[in-house]
């Protein structure tokens, strides 16, 4: 049975990052006040700080992404941890061993974290209630539930350059259905106050129910780009063209890839996102990707710095 | 009690004397950095000038975790071989000034780094002098001596309280 909020301590600070859904907004920007003192260290001769000194973190990937595990790595490892990476897709579980035995033998290697990425939703939840106290768990990505660290690193991205949420109109495009980065940046945006949120993609490809969530819903991407100020595209996962959700690539670029005629319908000044990896030619034409619009790569940077604060808040707590 | 500053500055400024030339200037936030303030512009604010957040390298994170802050570590110039002025309000224990070379060091090398604080309260921890201050006080430990900034005027004042535990 689920506690109130498994992610919190009795003092409401940062225990484990599972989901952006239910944080408190003060929690949200301490997150992104934090990491704001983290971006400088990238740029340092020395891009170290001890604050995670002795500590271990494992890198859990039962699921491939060399993006994510990468920036956890470099961010822990900028913190002075010691990371220890594990495919796992290639290790125990293919012997027959339960994620729990696995759980339980990397805690009594005396683990302090686990960055778990899982294809099943619910599988960083299922840790964090498993291990002991003193172990914090963060989320890199369960199923279709949720990538919190994603949703918070948009956040920062679009802070930086846009300041501040209210007033801001943002629209994310493409496979909402099957994405963890649309929910956990949808339940950021408004958290933060984003006034107008809004999702566009093909019939097929959006929840059913989705506006209880808070956001508009279209299906004619030039419509639903009127006037934005962020626009963030989601990566079309290949495997989804091969069933029935899709006609082809081709056709999906048409109504659906971002290309320059389609983006001058929002803002001059819209910036353009997108999680990676991206498929260039079907949801974004390759000039957009690497146009002025484009803060493809800023998140990337600024991502290192909000998974650092992450790690950083829930050690110390 | 209360305690004005601002004859201690002028004094220290005396204290210290010409720098070098190319010597920067550095303060320790916040007091150490308001202090930094105006040593700059009495000194010479042709000197370089940079700003000090030791947060990060605290040793007392794993029991009092990471405070969220604004401010932030500000250097605009090449640490690399520089003579570095360092300022603090107080010197107390030594650790935030372990934390703040540890902090100029992911900089560069500094060719000498020395040490100017306001008051110098006893109480040593580490082996750390300060070779330029104002005054020295005797304080029990559990006295905490904390610098403000008055909002209207920017006038600096020491205010001496019971220390927060």
């Amino acid at each position: 049975m689920l506690t109130a909020n498994p992610q919190l301590n009795a003092d409401k600070t940062l225990k484990h990052l599972l989901t952006t859904e239910g944080l408190p907004k003060k929690l949200i920007e301490q997150i992104l006040e934090t990491a704001d003192q983290f971006v400088s260290v990238g740029d340092r001769d020395v891009k170290k700080v001890p604050l995670l000194r002795g500590k271990s973190v494992f890198n859990l990937f039962f699921e491939n992404s060399t993006r994510t595990r990468t920036t956890f790595e470099i961010a822990a490892k900028r913190l002075s941890a010691d990371v220890i990476n594990l495919n796992i897709n290639a290790s125990s579980a293919s012997k027959g061993e339960s994620l729990l035995d696995t759980i339980d033998n990397l805690a009594a290697m005396n683990a302090d974290m686990f960055v778990v990425r899982h294809a099943e939703s619910g599988a960083a939840h299922l840790i964090a209630q498993h291990v002991k106290p003193g172990i914090a768990v963060i989320n890199a990505g369960d199923g279709r539930h949720a990538h919190p660290t994603q949703g918070l690193l948009d956040m920062y991205t679009i802070r930086h350059y846009k300041k501040s949420f209210h007033n801001l109109s943002v629209a994310i495009v493409g496979d909402i259905l099957h994405s963890r980065v649309a929910r956990s940046g949808i339940h950021a945006l408004t958290t933060l106050g984003c006034p107008d949120v809004r999702v566009i993609g093909p019939k097929t490809l959006i929840p059913t129910a989705v506006e209880r969530m808070g956001v508009t819903v279209h299906h004619d991407m030039q419509r639903g780009l009127e006037g934005c100020d962020v626009v963030i595209m989601l990566r079309l996962q290949n495997e989804r063209m091969s069933g029935s959700l899709l006609p082809s690539a081709h056709e999906y670029f048409k109504s659906y890839g971002l290309t320059a005629d389609k983006l001058s319908r929002a803002k001059p000044d819209a910036i353009v996102m997108h999680p990676g990896p991206m498929n260039r030619g079907v949801e974004i034409e390759s000039g957009i990707a690497d146009g002025t619009q484009s803060v493809i790569l800023p998140q990337v940077t600024f991502g290192i710095a909000v998974r650092m604060a992450v790690m950083a808040m829930v050690t110390g707590n | 009690m209360q305690l004005d500053a601002e004859p201690m500055i002028d004094l220290l400024a005396e204290k210290i004397g010409k720098l070098s030339s190319g010597t920067a200037i550095v303060g320790i936030h916040t007091g150490g950095a308001w202090v930094a303030e105006r040593l700059h512009q009495l000194l010479g604010a042709s000197h370089p000038f940079g700003t000090l957040a030791v947060t990060l390298h605290r040793d007392d994170f794993a029991s009092i975790g990471l405070h969220p802050q604004k401010k932030s570590t500000e250097i605009n110039f090449a640490v690399e071989g520089c003579h570095i002025l360092l300022i603090d309000d107080v010197i107390h224990t030594g650790r935030s000034l372990r934390a703040a070379l540890n902090e100029i060091f992911d900089f560069g090398r500094p060719a000498s780094v020395k040490l100017a604080c306001l008051v110098d309260r006893g109480g040593r921890e580490l082996p750390y002098h300060a070779d330029f201050v104002a005054m020295t006080m005797d304080l029990n430990a559990d006295q905490e001596l904390a610098l403000t900034k008055d909002a209207a005027t920017s006038k600096l004042r020491f205010d001496v309280k019971p220390r927060k535990v």
